[in-house]
């Protein structure tokens, strides 16, 4: 039984353990990166279009930086480095941390097609009306600019998803890890990474038809 | 402070040419699957076009991560014999981004006006010529820009190949010196980064050069060089995700 190529029984004794243990550790990171992402995207956004030149030249290279380099590379930098500064993160923290900085980074640009999709003729009414630069933002520009750029944050957000088994290597037992645990275990690979791979076929899929009825509903500015 | 620089810069070069082998081999793989079942999901045959279908959906929408552990951890029990590290993890790399890539090829050829195929039809080229002489090559120029982010993403997800004992330049950096330079662990990675951004670098360099070339073969007047970095900027370096178009 045990040399046989796929076993029923022990793909169900497993499938418990790496939904259970797994399951909820994903979504943690993705939803709580996802939030750290969009926020801080939002703001780097407005930094890139900032008066001073010195700020918009200083964001547009860290945006860059951390663009072109590896996450994992980035996970371990956060993971070896905080305790240095005696930061003492949990490693699911240190992980939520690095995915969503990795991630402001690409939603930095998704804010600023947005911004940019927004017509001039909005920013002229405002300054007709002689609003202030605060108020132009937070009531003419980014509620036109936000809701088109939706569906674009939510294609981050599934790549996210996919993402998260990274903080593996760092000690986050999530989908990935808690399958790689049982197998581990078991000495037995094949069912607990198929399961993996399964949940997160189904995750990211059911993901993408939500993503798609929202750029049905709001419209999309790529 | 910066006493052991040239030893984390020597440790870390060291995995640097497994680091290119890797991103070249995953290139590679990538490219003739993006052209293959980027043309097969516009095959007339409807059979041709849900199995190129199944292949992006299944290689995008799971990780690549889940996908390393399986193809070195499950597939060597399935055919029963062990795969050598970096072949796996070039065909990971290979496999997963010629998904994404497949996805490109689709959208470009697709982007080609309509009338550049009936001009084709009217002047009775085969079919083959027509996509060969016709189609492709105004396709490809559309193709090099978003190619350029794929392959720069390619490099990034290479480092994930420590995972399956490849010593790449993140392995060396984390098993040969973060264990024994723990203090000064921000500056070994920084230099890590560093090696990575040099690469994306070079990889748009190189995709410049491309596209340009690309652009002079349909009589296109290619872009100016212009600067390399204000490419990097325009790049947006994650390619689209599973079932959205």
């Amino acid at each position: 039984m045990q040399s046989s190529i796929w076993n029923w029984g022990y793909f169900w004794d497993v499938f418990p353990t790496v939904v259970g243990d797994g399951l909820l550790i994903t979504l943690q990171a993705t939803v709580y990166g996802s939030v750290i992402a969009y926020v801080l995207g939002l703001v780097l956004a407005l930094l890139r279009r900032s008066p001073i030149a010195v700020v918009r030249v200083v964001v547009w290279a860290i945006i860059e930086f951390i663009r072109s380099t590896p996450l994992l590379v980035q996970i371990f930098f956060l993971f070896f480095v905080f305790p240095d500064f005696g930061i003492k993160f949990d490693a699911l923290t240190t992980g939520v941390i690095a995915l969503g900085l990795h991630y402001a980074t690409y939603a930095a640009e998704v804010y600023r097609a947005g911004i940019e999709a927004v017509p001039p003729g909005q920013w002229e009414a405002a300054t007709a009306l002689s609003l202030p630069r605060s108020r132009t933002w937070i009531a003419v520009i980014l509620p036109q600019a936000i809701p088109r750029v939706l569906p674009a944050l939510g294609n981050y957000t599934i790549s996210m998803l996919k993402e998260t088994p990274l903080l593996l290597t760092i000690g986050v037992v999530d989908i990935a890890g808690a399958a790689f645990q049982a197998g581990s275990a078991a000495f037995r690979y094949v069912e607990p990474i198929t399961i993996a791979g399964i949940l997160f076929l189904v995750l990211s899929y059911s993901a993408s038809l939500l993503v798609r009825w929202l750029e049905r509903r709001v419209g999309t500015v790529h | 402070m910066f006493d052991n620089l040239s030893l984390y810069v020597s440790t870390v070069s060291q995995g640097l040419l497994l680091t290119v082998e890797a991103t070249i081999g995953g290139i590679v793989i990538a490219t003739v699957l993006s052209f293959v079942f980027g043309l097969a999901m516009l095959a007339r045959s409807r059979t041709v076009r849900v199995i190129a279908r199944i292949y992006v959906e299944i290689w995008r929408g799971t990780s690549e991560v889940v996908q390393l552990l399986w193809i070195y951890f499950v597939l060597p029990v399935l055919v029963g014999y062990k795969i050598v590290p970096l072949v796996a993890g070039i065909v990971v790399l290979g496999l997963n981004f010629g998904a994404y890539g497949a996805e490109i090829v689709r959208g470009a050829v697709r982007s080609v006006p309509r009338a550049q195929y009936e001009g084709a039809i009217a002047l009775s080229l085969t079919p083959g010529h027509r996509m060969r002489r016709v189609i492709l090559p105004q396709a490809l120029v559309e193709m090099v820009p978003p190619f350029n982010n794929l392959f720069i993403q390619l490099l990034k997800g290479s480092a994930l190949l420590t995972i399956i004992f490849v010593h790449e330049m993140t392995y060396q950096a984390r098993e040969g010196l973060v264990q024994t330079h723990i203090d000064q662990a921000w500056l070994i990675w920084t230099i890590v980064l560093l090696f990575y951004l040099v690469l994306a670098v070079l990889i748009t360099i190189v995709m410049r050069t491309v596209e340009r070339r690309a652009a002079r073969m349909v009589g296109r007047r290619p872009k100016p060089v212009g600067n390399v970095l204000r490419t990097l900027a325009r790049s947006k370096h994650v390619p689209s995700t599973p079932g959205v178009e």
